[in-house]
């Protein structure tokens, strides 16, 4: 497939990890991939099998639908419950379990929670059903969330007084910040997130190296950007730098996409504090609409339950995402929680560090079953 | 059966002062004879009641397009001669949204997925029974389509439909129409297939691209606002299994990949056999539609479903035969060596990526949800 094969040649895969073994010398580096989906594609694409012992990479908590606490799902059924809703969300959110099951579960109790591609389907179905009351429940980092500033602006253009946003959308950065001020941390750089980046921009990471003297580089999703995202790491590593630099050139912008910014200052503003599943409240991390929107805003036109929900006792996410647990560390990992029936939110998200391990990863044993090459006939 | 010369009925009418009570009823049992037409252009709860409305049906859309003479003689059954030997039985529903898709519809489905699912056990498909469920409201026109397209694949696998049933639902009591089939197949070969015969150093064939149904289908419900030139691969597979058995001894087990596609195939097979499976990434024959439109929605296209595609684990002493076999014919054209089965993970499918890099492929939970970032 064009503009993707030439990012997935193992020719330059092992060129690359030819100069990564080089540069990680006999040092040990642990480095944090922050976003989700570089969990996925570094297991989908098998990419460990490229690294050195010594090159350690860890989970972040840069999968949105990982990070939602269990209340938020909760809030979110109970508006689903009251009469003559039509809750949309996205298919990530629909099988994550709150207190009380999640979005498939109320579904089959009579809920009617349906699945969009875009914040713009819901209000689609918002302008299909004149008489019921749609509501999107928004999910995701600065990558989405001009996707909902967007709809709230049209919904407000148009005049569609039947449609609202549960606004669940978080920030990048102080999930970052807060990575960076837990105690005993001990991590030697990151790989910065490349989706999100295209909104807010390499530049939004600068406090990394600036504050806390750790390399940041943005790496865009297909194999050869991570192998050379990571080379670059270690090579600031090896010249003793700290910087932040942006090997995803193709799609991210130093400074973001500022009619996107634009449309999220226009219709939200950072709440005080919010609670994060892992991690737990961080302050000025997270966007709720702006008092301008509150006739979009569901949580002001629903009463939501707000109860904290308490994770499983034997979930160990709050460590996979802070990277202080790989996901076969975990106590109940593959056994009490599966993808199957998750009780932690990493093993739901395919993006989530649990679920892509168990998905693709668990192969300790195989290695040699690709010994002798399939012939092409 | 008599038929009425057009007219007929409006000259009756004109004459109708005139006609002995002896005259009407004859008028009457003559215009009774006839071939019945369904007029009404929606299914209603009448077609499914059991009287003349349901005759009327079943006669006009389905014994007009499906004629055989076990289902013409109209019994509560239908009673077929079979050689003594071994029989293969089975049954699907079909519940497909939307109804009608590029390359096919429920109609072709219902045939092809029941033949299929017998053509896979080495057996030839035979006699099929179609029960439909239809809900009030559903458009005779749209109905007859798919009952063409039915009688259509049936004629195409060389099967059929011998007995059949017609239920009607109250409206939004059903999604238009669900249809139900089921088949007997019988072996004539005396070939024993089965997950469980796979063993390390087989080799693991494709019968042809992957993914095409389940994408085609996707894109064909509208609102993913995604195009592409892409048809469902729906079609009976008969006709490569009896070109495979017929060229090669060493056959052990053949699937169709459905629902959860190659990879839950292939997991199946693992696990019935107790073996590992390892494939190659760069051997996947799938249509660069496919492999983008996966790409866009974060699907994996070894999971995504085909209905006219099987998985064939093969003695590898014969791989390239059977490759030939399937390839001779225009529904195996493209068809693959994807991979081999090996000693190492047993119940486990692995797959060397196009990088070079190696993970596992699992079984699916639940259905695959598009990703958000």
């Amino acid at each position: 497939m064009r503009f993707v094969d030439e990012y997935r040649s193992p020719d330059i895969a092992r060129g690359l990890a030819a100069e990564i073994a080089e540069l990680a010398g006999d040092g040990h580096h642990k480095i944090m991939e922050i976003c989700g989906g570089h969990t996925h594609a570094i297991y989908r694409h098998g990419i460990p099998d490229y690294l050195p012992d010594n090159v350690e990479l860890v989970h972040g908590p840069g999968c949105p639908v990982c990070v939602v606490p269990a209340g938020r799902i909760d809030d979110a059924i109970a508006i689903a419950f009251e009469p003559g809703v039509i809750l949309t969300t996205f298919g990530d959110l629909m099988r994550v379990p709150g207190g009380q099951g999640s979005f498939l579960d109320a579904n089959s109790r009579g809920a009617d929670i349906r699945m969009v591609y875009s914040p713009l389907d819901a209000l689609k179905v918002a302008r299909r059903n004149p008489d019921r009351r749609v509501v999107f429940a928004a999910i995701g980092f600065e990558t989405t969330a001009p996707a909902t500033a967007a709809t709230v602006l049209r919904a407000a253009a148009e005049g569609i007084d039947n449609f609202s946003v549960l606004s669940n959308h978080v920030l990048v950065g102080p999930a970052i910040q807060a990575i960076l001020d837990a105690p005993g941390q001990d991590l030697d750089g990151f790989l910065g997130p490349g989706h999100v980046s295209t909104v807010i921009g390499a530049s939004a990471y600068e406090f990394v190296a600036r504050d806390h003297g750790k390399p940041l580089v943005v790496s865009g999703f297909e194999p050869l950007d991570v192998l050379q995202a990571i080379a670059w790491l270690l090579r600031q590593r090896q010249e003793g730098r700290a910087e932040v630099t942006n090997q995803y050139t193709r799609v991210v912008p130093w400074e973001g996409n500022r009619a996107a910014l634009r449309a999220i200052d226009a219709t939200m503003e950072p709440r005080a504090t919010f609670e994060w599943r892992g991690l737990g409240e961080i302050p000025w991390s997270a966007l709720a609409l702006r008092e301008e929107y509150a006739a979009f805003d569901a949580e002001r036109h629903f009463t939501l339950p707000g109860r904290r929900v308490a994770d499983h006792r034997a979930c160990q996410c709050a460590e996979v995402l802070t990277g202080r647990l790989k996901p076969w560390q975990c106590a109940v990992f593959g056994t009490v929680c599966t993808p199957e029936n998750p009780i932690g939110t990493c093993m739901v998200s395919s993006e989530g560090a649990c679920a892509a391990y168990y998905h693709y990863g668990r192969l300790q044993l195989g290695r040699d079953a690709h010994a002798a090459p399939v012939p092409s006939p | 059966m008599t038929q009425q010369p057009e007219g007929a009925e409006t000259d009756a009418k004109t004459e109708a002062g005139g006609e002995t009570e002896a005259e009407a009823l004859a008028r009457v049992a003559r215009h009774r004879e006839r071939r019945p037409r369904v007029r009404d252009e929606h299914v209603t709860l009448a077609h499914g009641a059991g009287g003349s409305a349901t005759a009327d049906l079943v006669e006009d859309l389905f014994l007009r397009s499906l004629a055989n003479p076990a289902l013409e003689a109209r019994e509560d059954q239908a009673l077929i001669d079979v050689d003594p030997g071994r029989l293969a039985f089975t049954t699907d529903s079909f519940v497909v949204s939307p109804l009608e898709f590029p390359g096919g519809s429920i109609g072709d489905l219902a045939i092809n997925g029941t033949v299929n699912d017998l053509a896979v056990s080495g057996a030839r498909p035979a006699y099929l029974s179609a029960g439909f469920i239809l809900e009030e409201g559903f458009a005779i026109a749209r109905l007859r389509r798919i009952v063409d397209d039915l009688a259509a694949a049936a004629a195409a696998a060389g099967v059929q439909v011998v007995t059949g049933d017609t239920k009607v639902v109250g409206r939004g009591k059903g999604d238009g129409c669900y249809i139900n089939t089921a088949g007997i197949g019988v072996l004539e070969r005396p070939v024993e297939l089965g997950a469980r015969f796979a063993r390390p150093g087989d080799a693991v064939l494709v019968s042809g691209p992957i993914g095409d149904h389940g994408i085609t289908i996707l894109l064909a419900r509208g609102d993913l606002e995604l195009e592409a030139d892409l048809e469902s691969d729906t079609a009976p597979l008969h006709r490569l299994v009896d070109g495979l058995l017929e060229a090669c001894s060493g056959v052990r087990c053949l699937r169709d990949a459905t629902r959860g596609g190659v990879a839950t195939v292939l997991n199946e097979v693992a696990e019935a056999a107790g073996v590992g499976i390892a494939l190659e990434e760069t051997a996947l024959p799938i249509r660069a539609e496919v492999n983008g439109a996966c790409e866009v929605l974060g699907l994996d296209p070894l999971y995504v479903a085909c209905e006219g595609r099987m998985v064939i684990v093969v003695d590898a002493a014969e791989a390239d035969t059977a490759l030939a076999a399937l390839r001779a014919l225009p529904e195996g054209e493209q068809a693959a060596r994807i991979g081999s089965v090996v000693a190492e993970s047993p119940g486990m499918v692995s797959l060397r990526t196009q990088l070079g890099g190696t993970r596992v492929v699992d079984t699916m939970a639940g259905d695959p949800l598009p990703r958000i970032c």
